[in-house]
Formats: C-alpha cells, sequence, structure tokens
C-alpha cells in the first residue's frame, strides 16, 4: 500500500454495508496530489461505492474518508460536492436546461454566474464549439453530451476529478478521444482523478495507477507497466489477460 | 330555445359562485397535495398511505361526502366555536378539495416517481440542496405531469360542485335542482350546458398551462394561468364586488311551494329597498340549523315539521297551543323568532287517486289499514324516516306491500302510471285537484298540524324595518292560492317561472 502520511485523499478502514452484504470491506489507501487512479474490477467488486464515499453520495458503515486532512463527514454536504468534479455513466444533463446552463449550475447554486466567455472556453477545453451553448441536450449526440458532463464537472475549477464509469455509453471512437481529452485536462490543471472503469485497457492507458478490486477489497495496487509485466496476482493478471490477448490477436493479422 | 337561452343568461351569479369554490377548492387541493407528494416521494410509507386515503375519498359519493361535513363541522364547533360556519361555503370547499386531492397527488407522486435516476444523480453530485434540487430540478421536470393532474381535478370538481347546492352553497347546481324539482328541463338544461361548457373552458386553458411547461413556451404557460386567473378574479369580484353584508338570505327547501314562497318573500323585500340573495333546495333539517346559525335570515318551515323533527314531540295538541310552544321553544333553544302564520296549511296526508278510492271504498286512513295490504306506498325521500309517518304508521297499524321513494314531483306520476297505490302528499298541492286525488280522512288525528310559519334567524329577529316589510304576508295566503300557485309551477304544459308563480301569488293573497 502507498504511503498514506501526506495524501490527499486517504481512506482508513473503510466499509460499506448493504443489508447482509459487504460492499466494500475495510479499504484503507492513500492517494496523492496529482495522481490519475483507475479503479477497476468486475461488476459488484464495490469500485463505484469506494468512489462515491468521497463525495457523500455513499456514506461509508465504518471507517473515514479523508479530503485534504479533514473528514469528508465534517464538510457540509453541498460544499464538499461543489469542490468536486463528478462524471459518470448516465451524464444526468439536466433536460430542461440548455448547454450552457447546464454547465453554469454548479457556480449559480454558489450565487455566482459563468460569463458567457467563460462557458465558451469551458467548451473549448472539451473540444465543442462555443455556439453549442445555447443547444438542448435532447439534441446532441452521446459523446457530445459527456463533453458537456466534463465541462460541467470542471465550471467549479475542482482540484478532484471524480469519475465513474464515465466512457462507458460511448462508441469506441468518441471513447478514446474523449479519454485523452480527459488526461490532457488532468495534466493542464494539476487535477487529482479517480476513474472507475471495467475495461483494463482503459486504465492501463490512462491512468498512472491502477487500483484492482474485488469483494469489496482492493487486491492490487500496480502502475500500469507492472501490471503488464506480470505483476499484482491472479485477480489483476485475469483482468490484464483480456487486453493483452487482444493486442496479441491483432498483432497476429497484421503481420 | 329562447327560453333556454334566457335561463343560461341568468345564471351570472351562480355562475360566478360556482367558479370561486371550484377554484377554491383545487387551489386548497393542490396546497395539500405538493408537499404531500414532495414528502411521498422522500418516503414510500407516506406515498402508500396518502394514495391509499385520497383513493378511499374517492370512493365516497360526492353527495355523501358534502352531506358527511355537517356533522363533522357542527361537532368541530366545540373546538372552532359556535361561529364555526357548517353549511353553504366552508364544508363544500372541504370535501370539494378532499375530491381534487387524489388526481393531483397521483400525477404528482408518479413524476416525481419516473424522474431520470441520473438526472437526479446530477443534482446531488453538482451539490444542489434540498431546496435547489426540488425547485430547479424536480419542480420544473414535474410540472406537466402535476397540471395534468390539476386539469383531471378540475373538470371533476367543476362537474360535483353542482351538488353543493344541496349543503345550501350556491353553484351552477341550483337551477339544476329547482329544474328537477318541477320538471321544468329547460332550467335543468340550462345548469347542466352552463356547468359543461365552465369545465370545458377550464380544461382548455390549463391544457393551454401544461402545453406550456411541457415544450417549455414560457408565453403559453404564463398567457394561461393569465387566463385563468382573470376568470377568477372576475368571479372573485362578481361575488364580492357589492356590499353583501346588508343582503337579506331567503332559505327555501328542496320543494316547489319553498321556492315559490321564497320568491315571494324576495320580492317583496327587494320592493322595500332590501338587497336579497336564496339559498334553495336545502333539506328540512339544514335549512332550520342554517337560520339557527344565522347563514340564512328567513324561511318557511310548518308547525308539525318543527314539532316532531326538531322539537321530539310526539303528541299531538291543538293547533293553537302547538303554535305557541313552538315559538316559547324556538326562542328558548335557538333564538329564532316565529314570526306568524302565512295563513295555509301544508299537511302530509295519504292520498289516492279518487276512482281508485271510489272503487275500492277507501274513505280513511282506517280502511287502508284494514284492506290496504296489497298496496305499495309512495313517498319523497324524506317521507319514511319522518317521525310524523312513523306515529301514523303504528296509530292506524299500517303495512303494505311494497314502499317505494321518489321525488316529489315525480311521485305523482307513479300513482298515475300505477307504480304506487298511494302516497304520502302535501295537502297544499296543486296536483290534489288537477290530478283528481282524494286525502284520506285521518280520524285519529295522528298526522299533526302543518301550518306555513315564517321563521327569522336570531340576527333577522332584530331588525325592525325588516320585520315590518314582511308583516304584510302573515295570514295573507289561503290554501287554494298556494296551491294554484303550486300546480302553476309543476304542472307539464305551460310551466311557470318561480318568480312569475310568487307574483301571481302575490296578486292573489292581494299583496
Amino acid at each position: 500500500m502507498t504511503q498514506r502520511n501526506g495524501s490527499y485523499l486517504s481512506f482508513d478502514n473503510v466499509s460499506r454495508r448493504f443489508g447482509a452484504v459487504t460492499a466494500v470491506d475495510g479499504v484503507s489507501l492513500g492517494i496523492a496530489k496529482g495522481e490519475f487512479v483507475a479503479l477497476v474490477g468486475a461488476s459488484g467488486s464495490g469500485k463505484s461505492t469506494l468512489l462515491k464515499m468521497v463525495n457523500r453520495l455513499i456514506d461509508p458503515s465504518g471507517g473515514n474518508v479523508d479530503l485534504g486532512r479533514q473528514n469528508v463527514e465534517d464538510i457540509e454536504v453541498s460544499a464538499l460536492r461543489r469542490r468536486i468534479g463528478y462524471v459518470f455513466q448516465s451524464i444526468g444533463l439536466f433536460p430542461h436546461m440548455n448547454v450552457g446552463q447546464n454547465i453554469a449550475i454548479g457556480p449559480r447554486l454558489s450565487g455566482t454566474s459563468l460569463s458567457p466567455d467563460r462557458i465558451g472556453e469551458l467548451l473549448s477545453l472539451v473540444e465543442l464549439e462555443p455556439d453549442m451553448t445555447s443547444r438542448m441536450p435532447d439534441e446532441l449526440s452521446g459523446g457530445q453530451r459527456q463533453r458537456v458532463g466534463v465541462a460541467r464537472a470542471l465550471a467549479n475549477d475542482p482540484e478532484l476529478l471524480l469519475m465513474d464509469e464515465p466512457f462507458g455509453a460511448l462508441d469506441p471512437v468518441t471513447r478514446d478521444a474523449l479519454g485523452e481529452r480527459v488526461l490532457a485536462l488532468h495534466r493542464e490543471f494539476g487535477l487529482t482523478t479517480v476513474m472507475v472503469t471495467h475495461d483494463m485497457a482503459e486504465a492501463l492507458l490512462l491512468a498512472e495507477r491502477v487500483l484492482v478490486m474485488d469483494a469489496g477489497r482492493i487486491v492490487a495496487d500496480e502502475t500500469p507497466a507492472a501490471l503488464v509485466a506480470g505483476e499484482g496476482g491472479e485477480i489483476a493478471q485475469a483482468l490484464v489477460a483480456v487486453p493483452r490477448h487482444q493486442a496479441e490477436r491483432l498483432a497476429e493479422l497484421s503481420r | 330555445m329562447n327560453g333556454l337561452w334566457d335561463a343560461i343568461l341568468g345564471l351570472g351569479d351562480q355562475l360566478a359562485a360556482h367558479v370561486l369554490l371550484s377554484a377554491s377548492a383545487i387551489a386548497l387541493g393542490i396546497i395539500v397535495a405538493l408537499p404531500l407528494a414532495v414528502w411521498a416521494s422522500r418516503s414510500p410509507a407516506v406515498s402508500r398511505a396518502s394514495l391509499s386515503f385520497a383513493s378511499l375519498v374517492q370512493t365516497i359519493p360526492a353527495l355523501a361526502l358534502l352531506a358527511l361535513f355537517f356533522p363533522i363541522l357542527l361537532s368541530l364547533r366545540a373546538v372552532f366555536g359556535e361561529g364555526l360556519p357548517t353549511l353553504g361555503f366552508l364544508p363544500a370547499l372541504l370535501a370539494l378539495a378532499l375530491y381534487a386531492l387524489l388526481p393531483i397527488l397521483r400525477n404528482a407522486v408518479t413524476a416525481q416517481a419516473n424522474l431520470d435516476p441520473g438526472v437526479i444523480e446530477a443534482a446531488h453530485g453538482v451539490g444542489m440542496s434540498f431546496r435547489q434540487r426540488l425547485l430547479l430540478v424536480e419542480a420544473p421536470l414535474s410540472a406537466p405531469f402535476i397540471m395534468a393532474g390539476i386539469r383531471t381535478a378540475a373538470v371533476w370538481t367543476i362537474g360535483a360542485a353542482t351538488l353543493a347546492t344541496t349543503i345550501g352553497q350556491k353553484s351552477l347546481g341550483d337551477p339544476i335542482f329547482a329544474g328537477l324539482q318541477t320538471q321544468n328541463w329547460v332550467l335543468v338544461l340550462a345548469g347542466c350546458i352552463a356547468s359543461a361548457g365552465l369545465a370545458i373552458l377550464a380544461d382548455s386553458l390549463l391544457g393551454t398551462i401544461e402545453r406550456g411547461f411541457r415544450e417549455r413556451r414560457r408565453p403559453l404557460w404564463l398567457g394561461g394561468l393569465a387566463a385563468v386567473l382573470l376568470g377568477v378574479g372576475a368571479a372573485f369580484f362578481a361575488q364580492f364586488g357589492g356590499d353583501d353584508e346588508d343582503r337579506v338570505v331567503i332559505g327555501a327547501k328542496g320543494f316547489s311551494e319553498q321556492y315559490i314562497l321564497a320568491r315571494l318573500i324576495g320580492q317583496r323585500l327587494e320592493a322595500e329597498g332590501f338587497e336579497v340573495e336564496y339559498r334553495d333546495g336545502l333539506g328540512s333539517a339544514v335549512a332550520h340549523s342554517a337560520a339557527a346559525s344565522g347563514e340564512i335570515d328567513i324561511y318557511v318551515d310548518y308547525t308539525g315539521t318543527i314539532w316532531t323533527n326538531q322539537m321530539k314531540r310526539t303528541e299531538n295538541p291543538p293547533r293553537e297551543q302547538m303554535y305557541r310552544e313552538i315559538a316559547e321553544w324556538e326562542d328558548a333553544n335557538t333564538g329564532m323568532e316565529v314570526l306568524g302564520r302565512l295563513g295555509f296549511e301544508n299537511a302530509y296526508g295519504l292520498a289516492m287517486q279518487r276512482e281508485t278510492a271510489t272503487f275500492g271504498e277507501f274513505n280513511s286512513i282506517v280502511d287502508v289499514a284494514q284492506r290496504g295490504q296489497g298496496m305499495v306506498i309512495g313517498g319523497d325521500p324524506e317521507f319514511f324516516e319522518r317521525p310524523e309517518w312513523i306515529a301514523v304508521r303504528d296509530a292506524y297499524g299500517l303495512r303494505f306491500a311494497g314502499q317505494r321513494n321518489f321525488s316529489p314531483t315525480f311521485m305523482y306520476n307513479a300513482l298515475r302510471s300505477g307504480e304506487a297505490d298511494i302516497i304520502g302528499a302535501y295537502t297544499s298541492d296543486g296536483r290534489i285537484v288537477a290530478d283528481k286525488l282524494v286525502i284520506l280522512d285521518d280520524p285519529l288525528g295522528a298526522f299533526p298540524n302543518y301550518d306555513a310559519v315564517l321563521l327569522l334567524s336570531p340576527q333577522a329577529s332584530r331588525d325592525e324595518a325588516l320585520k315590518a316589510a314582511l308583516m304584510p304576508l302573515i295570514d295573507a295566503i289561503d290554501v287554494e292560492a298556494m296551491r294554484e300557485a303550486n300546480y302553476s309551477v309543476d304542472r307539464e304544459e305551460d310551466k311557470l317561472s318561480f318568480d312569475e308563480a310568487a307574483r301571481l301569488l302575490a296578486e292573489r293573497a292581494g299583496l
């Protein structure tokens, strides 16, 4: 496990039970400022639950989650969430607001309004034209919608970006392009990013650190290079085997 | 057709009252349903409980629900004091609001339950407070569905509000009940057309608002809302624009003679410079308590009715003594004043067709008791519940093959068509002569006297000018004049309106 002292985001023996089911089982973990961490695992491994305990969409049954040395439960929940960018699979654009209003919603909640220039700037960060601002969500493609979702998450200048299967519903080309874009933004703004995904290839290509979860526990914590080199144990290697096998097949085809 | 048009045009006052009552009931329904729906969206138990309650209310017939509020409010006087109205606007408002609750609540709860979970997760994720989520996300997205519920509620409420007439609230039900009473179908039709037209108008205006919400077109829903508010505002002004504090409210029970006498009193008072309004179609007990509580100022009742129903007396004293005791009892118990007798009696009696009676040699109730076991008796809906009837039945040991309820008008048709052989008739009814009926003798004197008397509410009894204006009516109307006036509205052809019949009666009585 990584050294937890000096961590920006840390989990201390965090558990979450839903009735008889233990979704997260005593996880301790530290994430440093500026890291891009991927949480990988099969469905039901507890990765989304762990992520949502950071912005308190779910509260832990036991243990503490600290953000910048402060327990997240000591921060007023709306204020906490406004400090954190959140992107998730079903995107959740507000259907009755146009693109500009969707992007500006975070600042609006805190009582400030975004200038049209700032909205245009956020749109160009996610490679959309500034004149998109007056479009309604149902006029956009899936990829454009998630780009707006990312722009909305960045509107409050967050330090931490949480992403829950952010590209899961997108076609492969869009998915690849948007992944690269998010990585570039992560670097440009010095964000700390935690991304939940079930796609090991995506995790290996975007993150600098990959956590593998199984049955509510973290079973591997490695760099992508180490995982590709065969580290991380059986469960992690079973997940790495899928993209490796695909890569080998593709290499054979091109021979 | 001209008559129908005139009847519809004459409904302005009832229309305004109907609009105000329906709008208030729907508004109250909304005020209760929306917070409940928000609560229900956060608690499945509340959702289940409130929806079951609203559905249960919906299964109670509207007429019964309206009637039930009389005893409920009466018992609540223990908490809120004697000033709490038990008839008229308040109970009608409460009953109709309960009725309006279900469609609004159900649509609001369904709309909330069907909100896209992704949108709700986003609302949490961007850090909305409870209030912000409600106002910025849930309300605008649920609005079209809630509006659809309000539309349904409006159509129901406007229809059911016609029943408010029966508990003494002015509405478009007034012409319907009055028309039903006298088989004046033009009046019934006028009330139906006005109420249906109002429902259609409300539905289309609220539909415009709904469409504005759905298509997010602000001018559309603002325009619809403005039109609705304007309509309700106009109704409010029409009802309360003039000073109605000084208006004298004249009550009438639900039969022709009462409608005519109310107009006779009204015309007299208007001629003397009073402003009047009418509360028609009241039940017997309702009329008495409405006058006792001052919700109506004047009405005509009958000595025997008060004696048996209000005073719960069973013996049958001579006419003068009964009158004196009633006047004393009202003074001591309700504060009402019995101003005097109008001069005629409208007794209950058992009536048969003259031919049948002659043929079967039925002359008195004794004959019926001895040989009438095979006959079917008809009566108005109150008749068989009245203590007078029970006293007569027991005094003679009457038994019949069957007993049927009719509205007073249909009762005479039933006698003619043979659906009833004998009926509980009113002696001042014009149809007794017209239909060639006989009233059977009552040798035991089991039916009490039914002298028509003028009753004043406690407040009205202190108004000397009012009493002076009414005094000429005392002892002015004989039973022949009353029968003629009654028949002029009850006959099938060439019916007079109540106002015309009242003028005819005034003329005959030399007023």
